[in-house]
């Protein structure tokens, strides 16, 4: 049977083709007893194969990037760093955590002490043993008062790190968190040898092991033969190009310059489906497009002005107009459809200028004027501003545009303009996301809301393992939040991908980060 | 000779002031941007904690000037520096898209300089013909319209249409010469078709405004054909204008070319240039404008050397 299993194996990963399967397989005497499933996978996609060069175009980078995991920033570097690297845990496709370098994990009763067991026998491109030493020196080097790191955030909850023995490592945190394992998936936290300082060497356990890397222009990789997945990564090399026009990306995916592309022009997209050879690929996601307000700032301080705000908005018109159809609405909170404790019995809020004045008057007002900070920050920041000028209209508030240089925009414009124009990429779970933005002490709660309930439910659903009672509390925040929060959120917007078809890809691709969760590398294959 | 060897000891002598005025003023104005590397590294990531370490960790606690001599003392010794944002030496990335950027506008110069001296010899020879119509009329146009626009008509017919050049450059130093050459074909014709119109009608211009000269009309009269008028008699004492617009353009393929290098992904200085000032990385923005300014230097520089070697007047004044 043992020989069976191996040739299945074989087949599966596409290293052979179906008349040798079944040819061996008589060989041992195995036909009568071959699952039919087995031969009607080679059918759908004929399994995934080994070898070419996968060449892709997406954007992010520049020239001042760096493969240190504090430093990474978007898609460019973080593809180039997972193609060297692994980390503890993993966002799966479907938005589970699933284990990487740790091969299993277990939480005290009140979720604030985690035990993670690491796999044994993963080796670094240099040849060392993954050990517990490497897990705490790398996940370190995000902690600390003056940690600069974009992944200090998701490792603020931890007290303390121990290693037990070569292969277990013991996180002790402040509080109980029942998605700790989530938090160990952030593209930030990737794991190095011990002692690393040179982090643009790629050293890792990664599926690729770094022959190129020229920040925000070119990022090249061998396969690693060694890599602990079994039968991944598909492709011999990678090759990840930085292009940062989206019509530069068109004109290379065109030529045949490259294989595939990170986010392809909205204004065209619907014409790659006619180019021969050519397909788009879309996964709804958890990026969003936001209004903050500041919330302790006149009139904003007003709840019936917020609701006015939320009701003067046409959704529909935006989604069709800036992302022409491919997104779907939102509901001024930020957890996305795909996500676990999503509440999908919340009615959407609909376009209602009758309703909006209605809480002006409440609020005291016939009519109201304001500023509306706008940029170009994401594409469609403006056109969005704009149509919301217009839907507000109706409903008797005035908005006036400011627009806003979209260099520094971060830094004046983003937390320090009582209403402005924002976008978030989305957090794997409901309360990274609320932690992150909506906590009331959070240094990123961009609409310095403060609402007592919701802050407690946040801390007490962070530590829940019961999951019917974490799923309730998810809900009645996310309702707290539609009704009550500072933010407008009109649409989710769905992540593009330009794929030739001549590569493979999962029947299910991941929506967590672009380009199937920043890991299409070691997911994808040349069919 | 000697007075040409002072003159030129005294052009380099005035643009080194002028380098370090650019250097001082690029400073200056950096400072003035809102933000700074921190902020704009952190970008969302940016709470006052993380900032303030940041700016200790590569000295911005320190003030502007302290800094501006430091980088100073270092540019004498020969080191640009170190960028805030990667701390990689500069000089080592630099120089790789310096040579990218050299090569672009070095094979854009070797096709624009020889056919817009021909196209505006000839135009000149025929002036007011049909010929001379059509290429002026063709060059203006080109002229006339955007960079990245041409260089997607391009793409569109040549690449896309056509399948002769690969869509976009993103040239590598792994690459053969000969595969380098031929990725960098499309961004230079752009190139070409931009920079082209300038010199042609410089040249044009020169040579018929010395067509109306006593000494032409006589090497006319000798019976001497018309080209040979013009190459002989005409063009030598045209050099010192044509040269000037030739060393303005070439100044300009090297500085000026951020678009083309964004449309087709072509790795050189120009967007090194605009990522700097994003994340207000002020070394790396330093040594582009110091590259950008001693190119111009030195153009300018050889243009007028070539003009007064080219004019007996100007090389033996009395």
């Amino acid at each position: 049977m043992k020989d069976f299993d191996d040739l299945q194996q074989l087949f599966s990963e596409g290293r052979i083709d179906r008349r040798v399967f079944i040819k061996r397989a008589m060989s041992i005497g195995m036909t009568a007893a071959i699952p039919l499933g087995i031969l009607s996978q080679e059918a759908q996609a004929a399994g995934p194969k080994h070898g070419g060069v996968f060449r892709t175009a997406v954007r992010g980078g520049a020239t001042s990037d760096s493969l240190a995991g504090s430093a990474l920033l978007d898609t460019h570097n973080i593809m180039a760093s997972w193609s060297c690297r692994n980390n503890l845990t993993e966002i799966a496709p479907d938005g589970s955590v699933t284990g990487e370098l740790a091969e299993s994990w277990e939480a005290s009763s009140d979720a604030s002490v985690w035990v993670f067991k690491l796999r044994k026998g993963v080796e670094f491109h240099n040849g060392k043993t993954l050990d517990a030493d490497d897990v705490i020196y790398s996940i370190n080097d995000h902690r600390g008062p003056d940690s600069k790191s974009g992944g200090s955030g998701a490792v603020a909850s931890i007290d303390d790190i121990k290693a037990d023995g070569s292969d277990t490592v013991v996180f002790t945190l402040s509080g109980g968190s029942a998605d700790f394992p989530f938090l160990m998936a952030d593209y930030h936290l990737t794991i190095v040898p011990a002692g690393t300082s040179d982090w643009d060497a790629g050293m890792g356990t990664g599926p690729y092991t770094l022959t190129a890397w020229d920040p925000g222009v070119r990022f090249a990789g061998k396969r690693n033969p060694n890599y602990f997945k079994e039968g991944r990564p598909y492709f011999d090399e990678v090759e990840i190009l930085n292009v940062g026009d989206a019509t530069a990306r068109m004109n290379a995916l065109r030529t045949d310059e490259v294989d595939a592309i990170e986010e392809p022009d909205l204004q065209t997209v619907d014409r790659i489906g006619s180019v021969p050879g050519l397909s788009v690929k879309e996964v709804g996601g958890t990026k969003h497009f936001t209004f903050p307000m500041l919330s302790d700032i006149a009139p904003f301080d007003n709840n019936d002005v917020r609701l006015a705000l939320k009701y003067g908005i046409d959704r529909e018109s935006i989604l069709q107009a800036v992302l022409r159809g491919h997104g779907y609405l939102g509901n001024d909170h930020p957890i996305g459809s795909s996500q676990r404790y999503f509440a999908d019995d919340i009615p959407v809020r609909e376009y209602d200028p009758d309703k909006a004045r209605h809480h002006l008057k409440k609020a005291g007002m016939d009519s109201l004027n304001l500023k509306l900070h706008a940029g170009d920050i994401y594409a469609g920041g403006m056109d969005n501003a704009v149509l919301y000028q217009a839907h507000a209209a109706k409903a008797g508030i005035n908005m006036e545009i400011v627009r806003e240089p979209t260099d520094g925009y971060w830094s004046n414009v983003w937390m320090k303009k009582p209403f402005s124009v924002c976008y978030w990429g989305g957090r794997p779970t409901s309360d990274w996301m609320f932690s992150t933005a909506y906590a009331a002490d959070a240094a990123w709660n961009d609409t310095h809301w403060k609402h007592d309930k919701f802050n407690e439910l946040l801390v007490a659903a962070r530590a829940e393992l019961d999951d019917a009672k974490r799923r309730q509390m998810y809900h009645d925040m996310q309702l707290i939040c539609r009704d009550e929060g500072a933010v407008v959120i009109p649409v989710f917007a769905n992540t593009l991908m330009g794929v030739s078809d001549k590569v493979g890809t999962p029947e299910r691709i991941a929506g967590n980060w672009p380009m199937d969760g920043d890991k299409s590398p070691e997911r994808w294959w040349f069919a | 000779m000697s007075s040409l060897t002072r003159i030129i000891l005294q052009r380099l002598g005035l643009g080194f002031l002028t380098l370090f005025a650019v250097s001082l003023i690029i400073a200056f104005v950096v400072e003035l941007l809102p933000g700074d590397i921190t902020q704009a590294m952190l970008g969302q990531s940016a709470t006052p904690e993380t900032v303030a370490a940041f700016r200790k960790e590569i000295g911005l606690d320190r003030p502007a000037h302290i800094r501006y001599f430091e980088w100073l003392g270092g540019i004498f010794k020969g080191d640009l520096g170190q960028s805030l944002a990667s701390k990689r030496d500069i000089s080592e990335f630099v120089g790789t898209r310096l040579s990218n950027t050299l090569f672009l506008g070095g094979l854009a110069a070797a096709f624009a300089v020889p056919l817009a001296l021909l196209l505006g010899l000839l135009a000149a020879l025929y002036r007011n013909s049909i010929f001379d119509r059509i290429v002026n009329l063709t060059t203006l146009t080109s002229i006339s319209f955007p960079e990245f626009f041409v260089a997607y008509i391009l793409i569109l017919f040549l690449s896309v249409k056509a399948g002769i050049f690969p869509g976009i450059s993103n040239v590598s130093t792994n690459l053969a010469f000969g595969d380098q050459l031929f990725r960098t074909i499309l961004p230079a014709l752009t190139l070409t078709l931009v920079v082209l119109a300038h010199m042609l009608r410089m040249t044009r211009a020169a040579i018929i405004n010395l067509l109306s000269s006593p000494y032409i009309e006589m090497a006319r009269l000798k019976g001497t054909r018309p080209f040979r008028v013009i190459v002989y008699h005409a063009l030598p004492n045209a050099w010192g204008p044509i040269v000037n617009v030739i060393a303005l353009n070439l100044a300009y393929l090297v500085v000026g070319v951020v678009v083309v290098e964004v449309v087709f992904v072509y790795p050189g200085l120009g967007q090194l240039l605009v990522d700097s000032v994003a994340k207000r990385d002020l070394p790396v923005v330093q040594a582009c404008a110091i590259i950008f300014a001693a190119v111009y230097i030195l153009l300018n520089l050889l243009a007028d050397i070539v003009s007064i070697v080219s004019n007996p007047r100007l090389l033996h004044p009395r």
